[in-house]
């Protein structure tokens, strides 16, 4: 039996009506209410199919008084493929940043395991996700952000030895290509962005903080691109990611606008360099000259 | 057919989302194959579920229609909604609930008969006019449920009983799905678990480089991963865009190469017409269908082994094991350690030497020196020196080079400091 991953089992209309049914059951809907469980729970158009079928009995699980025949709030077991896929996570070295006990799973195959995917372009330099050191240390961040308290934190710092600061943390930021997370803070001067691994020491933090919540602005970058060797292709699905827009120009080329962080514009150039000639920096000007220098710099490397 | 804001199939849903996504520059009449209706139809629905992040813009050619969505800056993956568009019957949906009302704890069990004399004298007769569901309606009704696994059915003498799973306490667990709900293969499931959680999770992670587009592709994930547990092949349908038409195939499927920098997915199997391993992209397989056993599947996956030492990407060779060899070196500042990190870093199957304080060496053996070469530019500006085996391709690089030079109108030596 196929495991279906679009059934209506998990359809924003059923979780709406589990809702609305949740509520009724406890005391009388209004249409307000209802309303906004489905604003809610599911999407913009969704209250003009789900309030009159549940007002008119094309479902049959609301009366005409806005009571419901159901008696119980409304639950429903995990299916297989959502236990499947819980046993899969369970097995990833990152679940020991979480504190989880799970029963009910030991007759279970998981979805995937470790052996059936390999990522090929992950950096090898990931974070040490099972260390106990660094497992205690991701536990208090997230403590502190559930808490919204302030964080001291004492960071390895190359040029200056040991930092030590206070800051309000705001989230972690995990990247899949660098198998690493970033601590988003706001509070210090010396940067919004911690590397979690590089924290020596964490605790909660109770005192004044200075607040200095440093912005990084956003450019944006505009590129020219010919479609060749696939060249369209690979570079739409390589900046994805980003806010951006696209149109085609005459003869097989296209804009593209992608805007990206300040503080990523040397990834954004070697990314851009990573095209070759078939992707051409249009603007900003200072972003072209970043190029325009690498290129200059690897003339003078006598290549050829 | 009225338009609704449902579909029944994700296919079409899943080819619309992401030609909006990833590209975003077609107009209407560019849609191959598609009726004008249907376009309206889709356009109308993807607005309705990701308003907030489509737009459109007015060319000569038409209105254009995208969705421009910074995944670092969004809390959960925006594209999962499409999976939660599934339409049903109105028998469904109130069948739905009322069995879950009667089943309403794992010790009660009942028969088909008691079942459907419930829904109608305990439910149903509050309506006037009442639905009417015979046994064998709720019979296959119940019988979904088993197959998903929400249900189960015990014999008591000649009485086939049914009750609720048990249920499995996902408490505590928030931080855990919400994470991997974005970051673990098939994470629409953990979307659909924190749909169903009482108190959602606070927001605690956001996520860089993220692509968010593979999610369109986790049914056939799915089924991949379901045939290589069971060890059996498949039969996909493929629909490469640089082929006229959509192929059948029967594969073996051995592992799921995935890229975390272009958000890519394929599969690596065993073509079983020719007997190699070839490399499908999960975003071009349109259908899978589980097929025999094959016994040869753990075998199949050492060879992977044995092959994923030379891989750079996802191209292999079935000639022999033919490889290419390539070679290049870098230098860099006292002050740039960092771009020896890099190569440490992002080697994958190389060898990287330091060869003096201000300089290394790469090499390596692959496969497709091509698949390396958007790499190998990232170093553009301090490479002194590159050899590759395969000579057309090496002159392709500096070929290429050159046409950067004269794109960017770089004619002087002078060399700057380039942090």
């Amino acid at each position: 039996m196929k495991l279906m991953m679009f059934s209506e089992l998990y359809s924003a209309y059923y979780n709406a009506v589990a809702q609305i049914l949740s509520e009724a059951v406890a005391e009388k809907m209004t249409q307000d209410r209802m309303r906004s469980i489905v604003e809610e729970k599911a999407f913009s158009e969704s209250a003009m199919t789900v309030i009159p079928a549940l007002k008119s009995g094309k479902w049959q699980l609301l009366n005409g008084d806005m009571t419901t025949p159901i008696k119980r709030e409304p639950t429903m077991p995990l299916t297989l493929l959502e236990k499947r896929w819980l046993k899969a996570i369970m097995a990833d070295a990152r679940i020991k940043l979480f504190d989880i006990s799970l029963d009910g799973l030991e007759d279970v195959e998981p979805l995937f395991t470790a052996d059936d995917i390999y990522i090929f372009d992950k950096y090898a330099d990931g974070d040490p996700f099972e260390d106990e050191h660094y497992i205690g240390v991701f536990k208090t961040i997230l403590k502190a952000i559930h808490e919204k308290t302030a964080l001291k934190i004492e960071i390895e710092n190359k040029s200056k030895g040991k930092t030590l600061m206070a800051v309000m943390p705001l989230r972690l930021e995990f990247s899949e290509k660098d198998d690493k997370f970033r601590l988003i803070t706001q509070g210090d001067y010396r940067g919004n962005t911690v590397n979690v691994r590089k924290i020596l020491s964490c605790e909660l933090y109770h005192g004044e903080i200075t607040e200095k919540r440093w912005h990084d602005r956003k450019k944006t970058l505009v590129l020219e691109l010919q479609d060749r060797r696939n060249t369209l292709e690979r570079v739409m699905m390589h900046f994805a990611h980003f806010e951006k827009q696209a149109r085609q120009l005459e003869n097989g080329k296209y804009r593209l606008s992608v805007t990206y962080q300040k503080s990523d514009e040397t990834e954004m150039v070697i990314r851009v360099l990573s095209f070759g000639p078939f992707v051409k920096v249009v603007e900003p000007k200072e972003f072209e000259q970043l190029i325009k220098r690498r290129l200059k710099d690897q003339k003078s490397c006598g290549l050829f | 057919m009225a338009y609704s804001e449902l579909v029944k199939k994700f296919e079409r849903v899943r080819e619309y989302m992401r030609e909006f996504y990833v590209y975003g520059f077609k107009s209407r009449d560019e849609f191959d194959n598609k009726s004008a209706r249907s376009y309206d139809d889709e356009r109308r629905r993807i607005d309705s579920w990701l308003g907030e992040y489509l737009s459109f813009r007015r060319t000569q050619e038409g209105k254009n229609v995208f969705l421009s969505i910074d995944s670092r800056a969004i809390e959960r993956n925006p594209l999962y909604k499409a999976w939660k568009t599934c339409s049903f019957t109105d028998g469904d949906i109130t069948l739905h609930f009322i069995i879950f009302d009667i089943l309403y704890h794992e010790n009660i069990a009942l028969t088909l008969s008691q079942i459907t004399e419930k829904i109608d004298t305990e439910y149903l007769a509050h309506f006037d006019e009442p639905m009417i569901f015979d046994e064998s309606t709720v019979r296959k009704k119940l019988k979904e449920y088993v197959d998903e696994g929400l249900i189960h059915t015990e014999k008591y003498g000649k009485k086939l009983m049914y009750s609720r799973m048990p249920s499995v306490k996902t408490d505590g667990m928030q931080d855990a799905i919400d994470f991997f709900s974005e970051t673990a293969p098939c994470g629409i499931v953990g979307s659909f678990l924190i749909d169903k959680m009482k108190t959602a999770p606070r927001r605690s992670f956001s996520f860089k480089h993220h692509y968010i587009t593979s999610t369109l592709d986790s049914q056939v994930l799915c089924d991949i991963f379901d045939a290589m547990a069971e060890k059996r092949a498949i039969r996909i349908k493929n629909k490469n865009p640089k082929l006229s038409q959509e192929i059948e195939l029967t594969v073996v499927p051995v592992r799921v190469f995935i890229s975390v920098q272009s958000g890519r997915q394929y599969l690596l199997g065993i073509q079983m017409q020719t007997g190699v391993f070839r490399s499908y992209r999960l975003d071009y397989i349109t259908d899978v269908k589980l097929e025999n056993a094959c016994g040869a599947f753990d075998e199949y996956r050492r060879r992977l082994d044995e092959i994923q030492k030379h891989t750079w990407g996802v191209t292999i060779s079935n000639k022999g094991g033919k490889t290419e060899k390539v070679r290049f070196s870098v230098k860099f500042a006292k002050n740039e350690q960092h771009i020896y990190g890099r190569l440490l870093r992002e080697k994958r199957c190389g060898k990287v030497t330091r060869t003096s304080e201000t300089t290394a060496s790469f090499e390596a053996d692959v496969y497709d020196i091509n698949e390396m070469i958007p790499w190998i530019r990232t170093f553009i500006c301090r490479i002194t020196e590159l050899s590759f085996s395969n000579r057309e391709l090496e002159k392709q690089f500096k070929e290429d080079l050159q046409m950067m030079y004269e794109l960017y109108g770089v004619e002087g030596d002078e060399a700057d400091d380039v942090q």
